[in-house]
């Protein structure tokens, strides 16, 4: 009995037996969740796995069809997050779904607003926010609206609005999946002072280094059922993989190298709001490696690039002639593609079909009769589906309907498609599953033999070491320092010292 | 908590609600129809059926055109007073200038579509509001209505003209005709062209439209040009109904219009719509006026119960496509 008791209160929350489905799709199938307190606990599994899926019924976004959830050793049972948030947990969700209009302080606040009576309390609620934000060292004010922040910077801010409302337990659904190498830092900064004051994490990434790192505990799962739990101390990288997957992932960066051919793209001079003066060139079979820290201007120049943000100056040559993009479309047309890190707001429309999302860019380009050709289509989309190793009951479903990584998996389906002669890619495997993520690289390589010209930004340094040809370094808008293949094998050249040149080093 | 499937009419919750989502507006229509049937048995006749067709043909060409605009996130609120517009061209060109009835119909057609481009370039160029645009043309059209008939009603007494609201094909009058035929075409423009899909991309998610390659200024430009045209041809057949050219008929035709679009399941999200709901929502409306003037209730009562079933519909809508978002 004394037993029982003690093994109670060890665990700040229990699942036990949770099941869910979505029509014809079981998402969970009688899984169990044991989270101590003051624990980081990690959640791994491929992607549409179930985990977010978890979260959502923890928080009472979803509600279960079946399973008993015991938070604090009391039985628990929440109509929705802001419930949730009463009973003491918060999540961050994978999905960031700010509202462009409201401010930081606003977005922090929102649902536990400081008042006066009836009266909003703005001076003492902005007072409050700001204090908090000094504390995370956030480049903005208070008041900025949400609008004006980069992808990185609403990630950060909704992650100070999670740990700022003393919840005893905390979902943090891949809150680092747009962040880079400081601004990731500076979150297990905040993750340890939590642990030490005996908050509780669930912590869910697709990569591995974090995990390794920061957690305690670790619980997989795979296609909807529970694998098992480990302790992070003794288990390896290999086993937790085999556990997801149920099979080995041999090559993480399966990088072959390929003929490389002539200039196909080339930038000169290049200039816009945040960045300046960038020159670049990149040839037939070539990935060009992009890297800095967020907001160096990395993806604001390839914004430039492809017609979605105004460039002041610069120009731009494709196979030795000069072209001038002023919208997206132009772009397309002569074979520039990009995808967006920021598949929500530039990369879906969540609620059409899989399908209609793939094939989008490419309707002017594949499709000359009056009417659809259905059947075409229809192939190229599960074609892709199947190299993507997509999940998803039918090509007819909507999107928003897909787990996050699956989405991803779309958006870079609906590119690869159009099958263009400078891939840009930002963030690629932003949210992906390590399994996904090494058939996405033999892609790039498969599709850079063909001669693509890939360009790629990622904040993820061992992926744009693994598969670069050649790595750009940012530094606050412009280029500093240029990194090659066979330097990085030779060892000339690191993680340090690509991670020195982004902060302004030489 | 833990909570087992229940069942509904023997199917599972989830099922049902699917099947629910996906044609329960069909289900309501069907419940309204028995409704009425058993309240006033002469509602089923063929030929009662028949007549609602042709009164709601009219509506159906203006719903057609509104679902466009509500799915790219707009409205359309000029389409009332485009009716006006292309009734009074009509009646000045045939009755006065004596022209033929074809040219005039062209021409009428002509002058309403190019007011719907006006509207889409306003919109889309500009990136105005749809409802302030088209409630400022709305005022503009008219008012040119009134100039064009000198305020004064126009009868057309031409007999060839007033076939076109009369005419039979077998059972089938002239306008149940133009109807099928905007249904098909509507169909196909929304589900089978790259047009199409722009106009659900657009209204879904105008942003990742864009950074797709899709034309904003031409996806909209050609969807208030064509809820424009079919206006034009709702003002045709209007006018060929009443046989005569006024600046102040189509007033409130827009409500309807929306009415329908909303019952058949298109959202003012944009994004999402399907040309058979809207057209079961066109029935929908045609029924409440025709099931309630064979009931012998007071109009009165029918705009009142317009609104319930709007809301009721919208509602139970809501209730079975609850999204966790
Ligand atoms: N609202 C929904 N409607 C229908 N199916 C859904 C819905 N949400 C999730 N699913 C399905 O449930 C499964 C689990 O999805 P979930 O989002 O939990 O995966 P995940 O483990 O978080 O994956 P990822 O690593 O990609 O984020 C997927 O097959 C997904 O398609
Ligand atoms: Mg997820």
């Amino acid at each position: 009995m004394a037993e029982e008791m003690k093994k109670k209160e060890e665990y700040v929350l229990e699942c036990h037996g949770i099941s869910k489905a979505f029509g014809g799709t079981q998402a969970l199938k009688d899984v169990e969740l044991l989270v101590r307190a003051g624990e980081v606990h990690a959640l791994l599994g491929e992607n549409g796995a179930g985990k977010s899926t978890l979260m959502k019924c923890i928080i009472g976004l979803h509600q279960q069809d079946e399973g008993t959830i015991q938070f604090e050793g009391k039985p628990y049972a929440v109509k929705g997050p802001v419930e949730a948030l009463n009973a003491g947990i918060s999540m961050i969700h994978q999905e960031l779904n700010p509202e462009p209009h409201l401010s930081i302080a606003e977005t922090i606040f929102l649902k536990r607003e400081d008042t006066r009576g009836i009266l909003l309390n703005k001076k003492a609620q902005n007072e409050r926010a700001e204090e908090i934000l000094r504390k995370f060292d956030f480049p903005h004010s208070a008041k900025t609206l949400m609008k004006e922040l980069t992808l990185a910077q609403m990630q950060m801010v909704e992650i100070i609005k999670a740990v700022s409302c003393n919840a005893r337990l905390i979902i943090m659904d891949e809150p680092t999946s747009s962040l880079d190498s400081e601004e990731t830092e500076h979150l297990f900064r905040t993750i340890r002072d939590l642990k030490a004051k005996g908050v509780a994490i669930i912590y869910i990434s697709h990569r591995m280094e974090e995990i390794f790192q920061i957690c305690d505990h670790v619980s997989v799962f795979r296609d909807g059922t529970y694998v098992g739990e480990r302790s992070m101390e003794g288990v390896t990288r290999d086993e937790l993989i085999s556990m997801m997957v149920g099979r080995k992932v041999e090559n993480v960066f399966p990088k072959t190298d390929c003929e490389i051919g002539d200039v196909v793209f080339k930038v000169e001079g290049l200039t816009g709001k945040g960045f300046e003066n960038i020159s670049f060139e990149v040839r037939k079979g070539e990935i060009l490696g992009i890297s800095g820290l967020v907001g160096s201007g990395r993806s604001e120049t390839m914004r430039g690039i492809f017609g979605m943000d105004p460039i002041t100056g610069g120009k731009l040559y494709l196979e030795g002639k000069e072209i001038k993009i002023k919208k997206p479309s132009q772009a397309i047309k002569q074979g520039i593609c990009m995808v967006n890190e920021d598949r929500k707001n530039f990369g879906l429309a969540l609620h059409r079909s899989i399908r209609e999302n793939m094939a989008l860019p490419t309707l002017p380009l594949k499709q000359k009769a009056p009417l659809l050709n259905k059947k075409q289509e229809e192939k190229d989309c599960l074609d892709m589906g199947k190299l993507l190793t997509l999940k998803a009951a039918s090509i007819e479903h909507e999107a928003f309907s897909l787990s996050g990584g699956n989405q991803q998996k779309v958006v870079l389906a609906k590119w690869l498609l159009a099958n263009p002669k400078v891939l840009i890619l930002d963030e690629p495997t932003r949210g992906v599953d390590v399994g996904a993520k090494s058939e996405i690289h033999s892609l790039m390589c498969q599709f850079a033999a063909k001669g693509m010209a890939v360009i790629m930004i990622s904040s993820e340094l061992p992926e744009v070491m693994g598969m670069s040809d050649r790595i750009l370094i940012y530094h606050e808008g412009k280029i500093n320092g240029e990194v090659k293949r066979e330097e990085i094998l030779s060892g000339d050249e690191d993680q340090e010292s690509i991670l020195r040149r982004a902060f302004g080093g030489k | 908590m833990a909570k087992k499937e229940e069942k509904v009419l023997g199917m599972d919750r989830e099922k049902f609600r699917m099947f629910m989502g996906k044609y329960g507006i069909g289900v309501i229509l069907l419940i309204m129809m028995v409704f009425i049937s058993i309240m006033e048995p002469a509602f089923r006749s063929g030929s009662n059926m028949v007549n609602v067709a042709t009164q709601v043909s009219i509506n159906a060409m203006i719903a057609y055109g509104m679902c466009l605009a509500i799915t790219t996130e707009g409205i359309d609120l000029s389409v009332g007073a485009q009716l006006a517009l292309v009734s009074c061209i009509l009646g000045q060109l045939i009755s006065n200038k004596g022209w033929g009835i074809i040219p005039a119909i062209v021409v009428a057609i002509l002058v309403s579509t190019a007011w719907g481009t006006i509207n889409g370039f306003l919109i889309s160029k500009f990136n105005m509001f749809p409802f302030v645009v088209t409630l400022s043309t709305q005022l503009i059209i008219r008012g040119l209505a009134q100039v064009v008939s000198g305020g004064q009603a126009i009868p057309i007494t031409d007999a060839t003209f007033k076939q076109i609201y009369s005419a039979k094909l077998g059972p089938i009058p002239f306008p149940i005709l133009v109807l099928i035929l905007a249904t098909i075409l509507m169909y196909l423009v929304l589900h089978w062209t790259k047009f199409g899909r722009y106009v659900f991309a657009v209204g879904d998610n105008m942003q990742a439209a864009i950074a797709s390659g899709v034309s904003i200024i031409k996806t909209k430009t050609a969807t208030y040009a064509i809820s424009g045209f079919l206006a034009g041809v709702a003002g045709v057949i209007f006018t060929a109904k009443t046989a005569s050219a006024q600046s102040n008929i189509g007033v409130g035709y827009e409500t309807d219009a929306v009415a329908a679009c909303v019952l058949g399941g298109t959202s003012f999200a944009g994004g999402v719509t399907t040309v058979p709901g809207v057209l079961m929502g066109i029935f929908i409306i045609g029924f409440i006026y025709n099931g309630m003037n064979l009931i012998g209730i007071d109009s009165y009562y029918q705009s009142m119960t317009k609104g319930a079933v709007i809301i009721g519909a919208v509602l139970l809508d809501m209730v079975m496509n609850k999204k966790n978002s």
